[in-house]
């Protein structure tokens, strides 16, 4: 019998199904052949009230079997998370090119297309609000802005030595799962509706479907085996094809599919908010920084969807890891006329954050001094020389800051001012290809920024051959929490993971569960995991103490036994056993995060449970006559804490920083004039591919005592933090194109993504003014 | 003539009647063999998640493995071919191959809907040979998006495959089933009956012989002539498109020759990007590059150069490619041939100097003599596989510093590829170690008044023509050899597959 894998770099536990295909999605559940196909009919217009709409054509078409609009919906026309305002199909007006407005219902998915273009929509066009610019002109917001201060910036920045000001736009992200969303209704007895889905909101999708269905919560069941790629795409997305599935197969009475083709995918979603944000930043010589002014402006696009608590992270990450002493962050949510952007792999942190290292990076400049070292002013002081703890904005005491000591690590083992000032000297004789280096720190908030969220539920059964089912809420997307779970609740129990099987979420087995998001998978659900172990072992122990006249205490669960005192017996005799005294073998767990507390109108609380640090550095070639650049090397060390599996966690590192670095070099969203939605196919949207990657790439994880919160096995989430790690692929670039002028006092101003086009032109400007 | 359409898959023969020859081979795999563990994840050829293997023989008889998207193919063109999905890549005892169990322990899959696909584009690495290189591995991976792991583990996972040293039963496998691929290839090749489907709606031809097609191409003037599909496809699957009548090229011999003369190549209209890029990489260095970022391996693997021309894209990269190199064509109009230089082929934005019915049968190319040569550059938003903003390519004949004679071509620019005239005039004669001269910038600027679209701004089209020609003048001048980021790492031109013979099989090799 080996040993616990806990802490042990053991593969997916799907991973063999992976790699054989067997692995089974949304679209390769068996399917009955009479089983009904859906396609959408979209909007054509960003913003116009329908005048008429006849869909007979579509109807006539061949193989078509019905076609739904909102007069199908039995109960309320809505499939937004929070606000009730994105309607599952537009009735009187459309808000978005892209924009759900019909479904067919067909034999196949290709008759169910080609029927869609055969509908016939007269629009009426209103005036569309498209960018944020277009939204700040006309003051077009979903709410009022939202304002979060601390000390008195005004007096800061009027009476500090120097100050400057700024701005950078920050392109959004198409997250790009490489499985579409997807959904499969299936209709039972009674009006009983159960849902596959990709998802990482099991529970939210079973009550839009039952309320748009008009039906209690407990007539729905949802299960997600696994998703092909979420990084948050899947938290509110899933709801609406899950719905319209839902709705055919009640209308039909048959089992229907919905599966997003890509460019409908892509149409129809929301994606990373795209975000304008200027700044005044008050600073002295040395390059402390004083006071920060910062506003930012993010298109939410037609509706809310997750964008205030998107909007309130980009807030809290507003200052990153720096203790400023006056600061005034300005949250505007534009509300425009196209798809309603969502939550994405950092929520609103990474935008805040990288305008953050751009105001660094842009008094670094004006004070001649090597950007690294303006960070290691402002840093939070690391909690082992900390006498105090010092505050964040929204006043919450910083009790495991790291940043100090891991970025003299990280700057050791990159060699990094060694490798800065030969990149300057090669680039004086390099006509063509400037090179660049750029440091970049991170530190990132874990829980749901919503206190209520920070809870979880886990159910695990022990069979009598010893066989373990466990059960949670949190949804497996590729991000290795099935893995993680199952290592914790074997551990628990002193047997191999191959004993546990982790079986689909479901909201059957575990009820009331938040999104898997927020990087706190891990966190909940193993907490809960664990504690469900605890219970059984609990009960166990007593029983079996019992039973061999000894107290509990000296039952042991190792190495697949059961100690119990002197003697041994196998966990499977001991379940058999229990199972014959009338024990029960089935338990539910459950975690609420402690400690955790937020006002959003005072601007005040402790949301985070704790904070995850990471630094990077990261050196780039840019071809000065093109723009072209490229990422030659990357070293980055990253905090997980005590790591329950360090291959998933390096895996989530490097996959996250290579997402980061296209949503800053090359992923360009480009909507047309008319809000439509160019750029909407992966020929023309360009993730990262594989020579992309950085020839070299060094990822180390910060070796500690393990997380100081008290967290599943000390360990620490790492879902969202290392994708911001890939800021300093901008500090390169910038760094750069600052050959171009005099070290390092020009200052480029890049917005991002840094495409080609973008930088050439940056260059051009450059050197016309210099 | 014959109405099924056979051909193996993972070994056992299929014969497939009455189907719409439009039928893509994915859906035919996932909806009617419901073997699912090939993915879709676009349905446009751009992220690899539906790859599988065909196994065909070159044109030497010889045996190699092919990744292919089989979102944009057709089942018909699978004909006489030897498909394998990732089912049946484990071995009879149930261990998993060396790609597959590399990518297990290098922790290679995250979500997992990637994976298939990258496994089937390793496999294919590995049977040819490959996938023992960073840069190749690259290349091989080069049409396959994952969005989880940043491909660390996936390039890693590779390399350890290719160094697996096969046991001896493995390896027994491994010849055998090459032995039965090889042989049913072989049969196939030698069934010269012509594949025929007629469904109520759609007809498809895979002529043999040139003389059957000339004579279909009569008989149905407006067939649709269909090469690689890697274009047609998406006509079907993205625009939904109903194409009634198809005519395949891929299956006549004579259009799939590559033939040199002393002064030319002549490149048959059958032979695909892979067979043209391994074929020509000694003729035309300077295209080298190009090639290894045209499209991706499966791309290469099934489109064909012809089709790369006869779509007229103005954002195709052969095109200016060819323009500069001073192509002409051979247009066959049932049976009766024409020369036409490529320059007037391109009328104007979708329009071609082509007959209905007239097809290219095949591409000469003028060889490059002592004192020319050709370069040329692609500029886009990623290096591999993906559309230019921009391609220039130049040809430059030199007498010393000075350019005799010079003819650029350019994509991205105009509503057609297209020649830079003006530009060539102002370049004639122009000293290679001097600057780019103001007059060829404002000549620029008169050929062409580019658009702005989401791919890149007139603007920057210009001005990154503008620098091309710097570049190209930096690159000639005084030899200073090729100044690119993409290859920056890599050698000049990529190890081509190593195609398997019957020899090497029997002699258990
Ligand atoms: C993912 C992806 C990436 C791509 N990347 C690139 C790229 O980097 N650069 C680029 O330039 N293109 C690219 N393409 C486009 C495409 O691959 C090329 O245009 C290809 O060369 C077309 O060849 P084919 O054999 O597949 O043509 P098909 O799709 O079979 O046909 C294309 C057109 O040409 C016609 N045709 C084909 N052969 C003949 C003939 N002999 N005579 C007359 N008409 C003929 C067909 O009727 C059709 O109109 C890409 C496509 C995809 C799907
Ligand atoms: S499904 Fe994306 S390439 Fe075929
Ligand atoms: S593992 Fe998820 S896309 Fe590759």
């Amino acid at each position: 019998m080996p040993g616990s894998s806990l802490h042990q770099p053991v593969a997916h536990d799907s991973a063999t199904l992976y790699v054989t295909g067997e692995a089974r999605y949304v679209d390769d559940i068996a399917f009955p052949a009479d089983g009904l196909h859906i396609a959408l009919g979209l909007s054509e217009r960003a913003h116009a009230h329908i005048m008429e709409m006849d869909l007979s054509d579509c109807l006539a078409s061949r193989d078509v079997v019905t076609v739904l609009t909102a007069a199908d919906i039995p109960g309320d026309n809505d499939a937004s998370p929070v606000f009730g305002d994105d309607p599952i199909f537009a009735e009187n007006t459309v808000e978005y090119h892209g924009q759900a407005i019909f479904a067919v219902v067909a034999r196949s998915a290709k008759a169910a297309r080609m029927a869609v273009a055969k509908a016939r929509i007269i629009y009426q066009d209103l005036p569309a609000i498209l960018t944020i610019d277009d939204a700040l002109a006309q003051n077009h917001y979903l709410e009022t802005p939202y304002v979060l201060t601390t000390g008195s910036v005004e007096t800061a920045l009027a009476t500090a030595q120097h100050t400057l000001s700024g701005a950078i736009r920050i392109g959004g992200q198409e997250h790009f799962y490489l499985e579409g969303q997807a959904a499969y209704a299936m209709p039972g007895e009674a009006g009983d509706m159960t849902i596959s889905v990709s998802s990482q909101h099991p529970t939210e999708v079973q009550h839009k479907v039952a309320q748009a269905l008009g039906v209690p919560f407990h007539a729905v069941t949802v299960d997600v085996r696994r998703m092909g790629g979420g990084f948050g795409g899947k938290e509110s997305q899933s709801n609406l094809p899950s719905i319209i599935s839902a709705l055919a197969a009640r209308k039909t009475g048959s089992p229907v599919k919905l599966v997003y083709d890509r460019d409908e995918d892509m149409r129809v979603t929301g994606k990373r908010h795209d975000m304008l944000i200027s700044y005044a930043v008050g600073y002295v010589d040395n390059g402390r920084i004083s006071a920060i002014d910062v506003d930012q402006a993010l298109r939410c696009g037609m509706s809310y969807d997750l964008s205030q608590a998107i909007a309130e992270r980009a807030v809290l990450h507003a200052h990153n890891c720096y203790a400023i002493d006056h600061m005034r962050i300005t949250s505007r949510l534009c509300k425009t006329h196209t798809p309603s952007n969502t939550a994405f792999r950092g929520f609103g942190g990474p935008q805040g954050m990288m305008a953050m290292e751009r105001i660094i990076e842009d008094v670094a400049a004006a004070l001649h001094l090597d950007p690294v070292v303006v960070r290691q002013r402002n840093y939070f002081t690391d909690w082992t020389t900390a006498k105090k703890a010092q505050l964040t904005a929204y006043h919450m005491p910083v009790r495991d800051c790291i940043i100090n000591t891991l970025t003299d690590q990280l700057l050791a083992s990159s060699d990094y001012v060694r490798r800065r000032q030969a990149i300057e000297s090669f680039n004086q004789s390099s006509p063509i290809f400037k090179k660049g280096i750029g440091f970049a720190p991170v530190m990132f908030g874990i829980s749901f920024n919503k206190t209520i969220l920070n809870q979880a539920g886990a159910l695990i059964h022990i069979y009598t051959d010893g066989s373990v089912h466990l059960n949670h809420g949190g949804t497996e997307m590729g991000q290795g929490l099935y893995t993680k779970t199952r290592q914790i609740c074997a551990h628990a129990f002193g047997i191999s993971d191959d004993m546990v099987k982790i079986t689909a979420t479901s909201t059957g087995k575990v009820p009331n569960t938040s999104a898997t998001a927020a990087s706190s998978g891990t966190d909940l659900n193993g907490m809960a995991t664990q504690h469900a172990a605890e219970t059984l072992k609990g009960r166990m122990a007593e029983y079996l103490s019992t039973l061999y006249q000894t107290s509990a205490d000296a039952v042991r669960f190792v190495e697949g036994q059961v100690h119990i005192g002197d003697e041994r017996i196998s966990f499977a005799e001991a379940a058999s056993q229990c199972w014959q005294g009338r024990i029960s073998l089935s338990a539910t767990g459950f975690y609420a995060t402690p400690d955790i507390h937020w006002d959003r109108d005072a601007g005040r609380g402790s949301p985070f449970y704790y904070f995850a640090y990471g630094a990077s550095v990261s050196e780039v070639t840019v071809d000065i006559l093109t723009g072209e650049s490229r990422v030659n090397q990357v070293d980055i060390l990253h905090d997980v804490g005590h790591s329950i599996n360090p291959a998933i966690d390096l895996g989530q590192i490097e996959g996250g920083f290579i997402q980061g670095m296209g949503w800053l070099t090359m992923e360009e969203l480009v909507y047309g004039d008319d809000g439509r939605l160019l750029t909407h196919a992966p020929s023309t949207y360009k993730i990262p591919a594989t020579s992309d990657r950085p020839d070299e790439m060094y990822i180390d994880l910060y070796e500690s005592d393990g997380n100081r919160s008290d967290t599943i096995h000390k360990s620490k989430a790492v879902g969202e933090p290392p994708f911001m790690l890939a800021m300093s692929v901008y500090g390169a670039v910038s760094h750069a194109l600052q050959s171009l002028g005099q070290y390092p006092d020009t200052y480029p101003m890049l917005n991002t993504p840094l495409t080609a086009e973008h930088i050439l032109m940056t260059a051009h400007q450059m050197k016309a003014s210099g | 003539m014959r109405s099924e359409i056979r051909f193996l898959l993972n070994g056992e023969e299929q014969s497939v009647k009455a189907i719409n020859p439009d039928t893509t081979l994915l859906n035919w795999l996932r909806l009617i063999k419901m073997l699912t563990g090939t993915k879709e994840g676009c349905g446009e050829g751009d992220c690899g998640a539906c790859t599988v293997v065909v196994a065909d023989l070159n044109q030497s008889g010889q045996l190699i493995y092919k990744a292919v998207n089989a979102c944009i193919l057709f089942l018909p063109m699978l004909d006489g071919l030897s498909i394998t999905t990732v089912e049946a890549l484990r071995r009879s005892d149930g261990a998993l191959h060396p790609v597959q169990a590399a990518i297990v322990e290098g922790h290679g899959a995250q979500c997992g809907f990637c994976t298939p696909g990258f496994v089937m584009s390793l496999y294919a690495g590995y049977e040819n040979s490959m996938a023992d290189n960073r840069h190749n591995i690259q290349q091989i991976l080069s049409g396959n998006l994952c969005r989880c792991t940043g491909y660390g583990a996936l390039i890693d996972a590779g390399l350890s495959a290719a160094r697996h040293c096969p046991s001896a039963s493995e390896h027994e496998a491994d010849l055998s089933r090459r032995k039965i691929e090889y042989e049913y290839l072989q049969r196939a090749q030698d069934d010269k009956a012509m594949l025929s489907i007629e469904t109520s709606e759609q007809a498809f031809y895979a002529p043999r012989e040139l003389s059957e097609l000339a004579s279909l191409t009569r008989k149905y003037p407006d067939a649709t002539f269909l090469a690689g599909a890697t274009d047609i496809g998406l006509w079907v699957t993205k625009q939904h498109r109903q194409i009634n009548r198809f005519i395949y090229l891929g299956r006549v011999n004579a259009l799939k020759t590559i033939s040199r003369t002393d002064d030319r190549v002549t490149v048959g209209a059958a032979v695909t990007h892979a067979e043209a890029m391994a074929a020509l990489a000694t003729d035309f260095e300077g295209l080298a590059e190009v090639w290894q970022r045209f499209g991706s391996a499966q791309v290469r693997y099934s489109g064909t150069v012809a089709g790369n021309i006869a779509n007229g894209s103005p954002i195709g990269d052969m095109s200016p490619c060819f323009l500069a190199l001073g192509a002409e064509l051979t247009l066959n109009h049932a049976g009766k041939r024409r020369q036409l230089a490529l320059d007037a082929f391109f009328i104007s934005y979708g329009k071609q100097d082509r007959k209905q019915g007239e097809f290219i049968e095949a591409i000469r190319l003028p060889r490059l003599g002592s004192k020319e040569a050709v370069h040329a550059y692609k500029i886009s938003k990623r290096f591999d596989q993906d559309i230019s903003a921009v391609l220039m390519a130049v040809w430059i004949r030199r007498d010393g510093q000075l350019i005799s004679d010079i003819r650029i071509g350019f994509g991205g620019m105009a509503a057609t590829p297209a020649r830079a005239y003006r530009l060539e005039q102002v370049l004639k004669g122009h000293d290679v170690e001097q600057p780019l001269p103001d007059a060829a910038v404002s000549a620029l600027a008169e050929d062409f008044q580019p658009i702005s679209d989401m791919r890149a701004s007139s603007a920057y089209r210009l001005l990154v023509a503008e620098n091309l020609l710097r570049k190209m003048l930096i690159e000639v001048s005084q030899d200073n050899g090729v100044k690119r980021l993409y290859p920056s790492s890599l050698p000049p031109a990529p190890d081509v597959p190593k195609a398997i013979t019957m020899t090497m099989i029997e002699a258990g090799e």
